[in-house]
């Protein structure tokens, strides 16, 4: 690539990976601001999704317009994201919802409280082990 | 025959393809290892996947198709949440959602689905496996957000587990 000339494939990886760091600042803003951890877990599990999105497409498109050859390792790496965001937001959650019921005093509650019992008898399955015959029963497998 | 060659097509159709993909080159080499992985994998993980629900191709790919864009959208909304809400108006809230699912499979799915898209975390389920415990960002009316949680994810999940 010569120097001092702008090509539309060096615009639009620019504008993407433009698009995808502001968007992983957005989201880590949101870590820094919101009021407690559980509205915290939103910014880094939403915001930086589209912010890595962008970022892959930006690296398919320089490797296709400017190198000429198709890559397709950037699907992978959504695809792993896609699967494993959920599960760590879960982890972090279960953690916290259980520090709230040990009442430890740097569990803070935060603004939407303490969630209560599910209707019916039986617990969150994070203080008590799934019933036998419901989903996530491993009893007898 | 077919059946115990191949017991779980999709997921044959997947490790080929994410073989394709990772490889990133496409040539009969890749293709043919590809396959190879497709059909002895699936052989000798069966026994870890007793009784799996049937899941059915067209419903999936449109329920998939819906979460990609909600996705999309959640970020942008999840951005404007956190640039220009204070923390005074925001309105975060547990949810309890009565789950109509009951495979293990398409409960995670759900639960999945929810904590990617629009500022809701999954965070819990039930002992007895019939409420999900979600927590959601900005939530004014708790009740209308179970209801759009429900019609828009598990009435169509439950097209695709059927």
């Amino acid at each position: 690539m010569s120097a001092g000339t702008l090509s539309v494939a060096d615009l639009v990886v620019s504008g993407l990976i433009v698009l995808g760091s502001a968007f992983a600042l957005i989201g880590s803003w949101g870590l820094v601001r919101l009021p407690s951890l559980m509205e915290r877990l939103h910014g880094p599990t939403k915001a930086t999704t589209l912010g890595l999105g962008a970022m892959l497409v930006a690296s398919v498109a320089w490797f296709h317009l400017v190198e000429d050859v198709w890559t397709t390792h950037e699907l992978l790496v959504s695809v792993f994201l896609f699967v494993t965001a959920p599960i760590s937001a879960n982890m972090i959650a279960k953690v916290h919802l259980h520090r709230l019921r040990q009442g430890e005093p740097s569990a803070g509650e935060g603004p939407a409280g303490t969630p209560g019992p599910p209707p019916g008898s039986a617990d969150w399955a994070t203080h008590e082990a799934p019933h036998e015959g419901t989903p996530g029963d491993f009893i007898g497998d | 025959m077919m059946k115990r060659l191949l017991p779980h097509p999709g997921l044959s159709l997947l490790l080929v393809s994410m073989w394709v993909v990772m490889v990133s080159d496409f040539t009969f080499g890749t293709l043919f290892l590809g396959l190879v992985f497709g059909v002895l994998v699936p052989i000798f993980t069966a026994p870890w996947w007793p009784d799996r629900p049937p899941a059915r191709f067209v419903p999936a790919m449109t329920f998939l198709a819906i979460v990609l864009w909600d996705i999309v959208i959640a970020n942008f909304e999840v951005a404007a949440i956190i640039l220009f809400k204070s923390n005074r108006s925001l309105r975060p809230a547990w949810l309890i959602v009565p789950l109509d699912l009951t495979s293990p499979e398409a409960i995670t799915v759900f639960a999945c689905t929810i904590s990617l898209t629009p500022g809701t975390v999954s965070s819990d389920i039930s002992a007895c496996g019939n409420y999900l415990l979600v927590h959601s960002l900005h939530a004014p009316d708790p009740a209308a957000a179970v209801t759009s949680v429900k019609t828009r994810y598990e009435a169509r999940l439950k097209e695709v587990f059927r």
